[in-house]
C-alpha cells in the first residue's frame, strides 16, 4: 500500500477533490500548511517599509491507495493541481505498512 | 452669568468624543504592535486615561487653566484658584463668558490632557517597563503638559505675549507628544532585532477601526475647541473633514506610485495625519486651503515615517513621522493660510492674505519651543528611570513578550477549541501545555 502526499496551493484543491472522487478514491486527508519551495514568500510594504513573509499557505492532501492505482492518483492530482507557474507544489509517494479500520478492524486492503 | 444651554450641551458631547479618541488610539497603536506586546500598547493608552483623570482634577486644571493675567509667573504657570472647575466651593460657575460651566471645560480639557500622554506610548512598542511608563506618564504630564497648556491655551507667553495660534491643539497636543515620544525613544534604544527584523503590523483591521474612532472622536476635539456653537464652529467640523479626507488620499497615492500598491495600513495613517495638521489650523483658514494642508500633510508624512530608518531611532509606530511632523506641518500652516475672515482672533493675517511673515515667525517660535522643552524633559525623565532600572524589560521578556512579562496575559488564545476551558484535551483530562504530572511549562504558566 503507498501513501500519496501533495502540496498544492489553496485554489487547486477543489480541482483535486474532484479528480480523485472521479477515480473512485473513497478518503482523503487535508489541512492546512505553510512553507516554501523555490518559489519562496512574498513581500508586503507597510508605510514604506518592506517585510518578507517567508512562508506561504498551502494544502497538503494525503491520499492512501493500492500499489495497482497509486500511479492513477498521482496522475490525477499533478494534473488537476497544475497551473504550470511556480508555486504549483510537489507530490510524493511512500510505502505503508498497514491500514487498519477502526470501526471494524480490518486491515490491509480491505481497509482501503 | 447665565447657563447658555446650545453651548453647554455641545461641550459636553464634544468631551465624551475626546474621551472615546483614546480608546481608539489604543486600538490604531495596538492593531500596529506586533501582537506579543499588543496589550501593553493598549495599555499605555488606557492606564492614561485612569492616571490623567484623576491627576487632572487634583492639579493639572488648576495649573494650566487657573489663570489668564500672562504676567509674572503667571506667562509660565496658571495658579491654585481652580481645581475641579471651582474656586473654594462645589457650586457651578460658568466660564468666562461662554455660558458654560467651568466644570464642563474643566472635563473638555482633561480629555485632551489624557490622549496627550497616550500618544507618546506609540515610540515605545515591546520595551518599556509599565510601571515606568506610569511614573513617566505622571512626571511629563506635570513637568510638561501642564504648564504648556497653560503657554498655549491657559493665558500663558506662546497664546498671549508671542501671539502664535493653535486652535486645537497642534503645538500643545501634537508637537508636544512627538516630540516627547523621540526623547523617550531615543534614551530606551531600539527593539531587539530592529530593523533587520520583520516588524509589521498585526491586526490591520484594528488599526483601521482605531483611526475611525479617532476621526469620529476629533470631531469633537477639533469643533469642540470653539467650546462656543457658532460659524467658527462649524468651519472647523467642515475643515477637520476635508483636510482628513485629502491627506488619506495623499498618503496612498504615495504609495501607489512608490511601492505600487495602496495599502489600508496607509489609508489610516493618513487619515490620522491630517486630522493632526488640521488641528492647530481648524478654527483659522478657509475650507479649500484645508484640503491643500490635507494633502501636503499626507504626503509629507507618507515620506517622514521613513527617516528613521535614515537616522537609526526606533520611534516604533510613527509618533514623530505622523504627530510630530503633522503638528508642525499644521502650525505652520497657520502661518500661510489663516485670515480674520475666518475668525477674527485671528489677529495678523497670513502670509497668503497679505501679511507677510509675521504670524509664520511667531507659529514658528511657539512650535520650536514646545519641540525643544517637551524632548528635553521627556529625555530625562527616560534617563531617570533608566537609571532606576525602571527603564527597558529584560532582553529575555522583550524576546518572550511584554505581554506575559509586565501583565500577565495574551492577547490571542491560539490553543485548539478555545484552549483550555474545553475541547478534546480537556475531556481527556490534559490541559495543552501542561505535562504529564500536572506541571505548567513555563511559556503557559500564566496562561494555564
Amino acid at each position: 500500500m503507498k501513501l500519496v502526499t501533495a502540496v498544492i496551493k489553496p485554489y487547486q484543491l477543489d480541482a483535486v477533490k474532484e479528480a480523485l472522487h472521479a477515480l473512485g478514491v473513497a478518503g482523503l486527508t487535508v489541512s492546512e500548511v505553510q512553507g516554501y519551495g523555490r518559489q519562496k514568500g512574498h513581500t508586503e510594504v507597510y508605510r514604506g517599509a518592506e517585510y518578507t513573509v517567508e512562508f506561504l499557505p498551502k494544502i497538503k492532501v494525503e491520499v492512501l491507495t493500492d500499489e495497482i492505482d497509486v500511479e492513477k492518483v498521482v496522475d490525477a492530482v499533478i494534473t488537476s493541481a497544475r497551473t504550470g507557474k511556480i508555486g504549483d507544489g510537489k507530490v510524493w509517494v511512500t510505502g505503508v505498512d498497514d491500514v487498519i479500520r477502526v470501526r471494524t478492524g480490518e486491515r490491509g486492503l480491505d481497509a482501503l | 452669568m447665565e447657563i447658555n444651554t446650545g453651548n453647554t450641551a455641545w461641550l459636553l458631547l464634544s468631551s465624551a468624543l475626546v474621551l472615546l479618541m483614546t480608546p481608539g488610539l489604543a486600538l490604531f497603536y495596538g492593531g500596529l504592535n506586533r501582537s506579543k506586546g499588543a496589550l501593553n500598547m493598549m495599555m499605555m493608552s488606557f492606564s492614561s486615561i485612569g492616571l490623567i483623570s484623576v491627576l487632572w482634577v487634583l492639579y493639572g486644571f488648576t495649573l494650566a487653566f487657573g489663570s489668564n493675567d500672562s504676567e509674572g509667573v503667571n506667562k509660565f504657570l496658571g495658579s491654585f484658584t481652580q481645581y475641579w472647575g471651582t474656586g473654594t466651593s462645589w457650586i457651578p460657575e460658568m466660564w468666562l463668558e461662554t455660558g458654560i460651566p467651568t466644570y464642563v471645560f474643566m472635563v473638555f480639557q482633561m480629555m485632551f490632557a489624557i490622549i496627550t500622554v497616550a500618544l507618546i506610548s506609540g515610540s515605545l512598542s515591546d520595551r518599556f517597563k509599565f510601571g515606568g511608563w506610569v511614573l513617566f506618564g505622571f512626571g511629563w504630564f506635570t513637568l510638561v503638559y501642564v504648564p504648556v497648556a497653560h503657554w498655549v491655551w491657559g493665558g500663558g507667553w506662546i497664546g498671549v505675549n508671542l501671539g502664535a495660534l493653535d486652535f486645537a491643539g497642534g503645538t500643545a497636543v501634537h508637537i508636544n507628544a512627538g516630540a516627547a515620544a523621540l526623547g523617550v525613544a531615543v534614551v530606551l534604544g531600539k527593539r531587539i532585532g530592529w530593523p533587520r527584523e520583520n516588524m509589521r503590523p498585526h491586526n490591520v483591521p484594528f488599526v483601521a477601526l482605531g483611526a475611525g474612532l479617532l476621526w469620529f472622536g476629533w470631531f469633537g476635539f477639533n469643533a469642540g475647541s470653539e467650546l462656543t456653537v457658532d460659524g467658527v464652529t462649524a468651519v472647523a467640523f467642515v475643515n477637520t473633514q476635508v483636510a482628513t479626507a485629502a491627506a488619506l488620499l495623499g498618503w496612498i497615492i504615495v504609495e501607489w506610485l512608490r511601492d505600487g500598491k495602496p495599502t489600508l495600513v496607509g489609508a489610516s495613517s493618513g487619515a490620522v495625519a491630517g486630522l493632526v495638521a488640521i488641528t492647530p489650523a481648524c478654527g483659522f483658514i478657509a475650507p479649500l486651503p484645508a484640503a491643500l494642508l490635507g494633502i501636503i500633510a499626507g504626503v509629507l508624512c507618507a515620506l517622514a515615517v521613513g527617516l528613521k530608518y535614515k537616522l537609526g531611532y526606533d520611534d516604533s509606530l510613527d509618533v514623530v513621522g505622523v504627530h510630530f511632523v503633522g503638528g508642525w506641518i499644521g502650525s505652520l500652516g497657520i502661518g500661510f493660510f489663516a485670515t480674520t475672515q475666518v475668525n477674527a482672533l485671528a489677529s495678523r493675517e497670513s502670509l497668503f492674505y497679505g501679511g507677510g511673515v509675521d504670524q509664520l515667525w511667531r507659529q514658528f517660535v511657539g512650535s520650536a519651543a514646545v519641540t525643544v522643552y517637551s524632548f528635553a524633559i521627556a529625555a530625562v525623565l527616560a534617563l531617570v528611570l533608566k537609571a532606576v532600572k525602571l527603564g527597558r524589560v529584560s532582553d529575555e521578556a522583550e524576546v518572550e513578550g511584554i505581554d506575559i512579562s509586565d501583565h500577565g496575559e495574551t492577547a490571542y488564545d491560539f490553543t485548539p477549541s478555545g484552549g483550555s476551558g474545553g475541547g478534546g484535551f480537556a475531556l481527556a483530562g490534559l490541559k495543552p501545555g501542561v505535562d504529564a504530572d500536572g506541571k505548567a511549562d513555563a511559556s503557559q504558566k500564566v496562561a494555564g
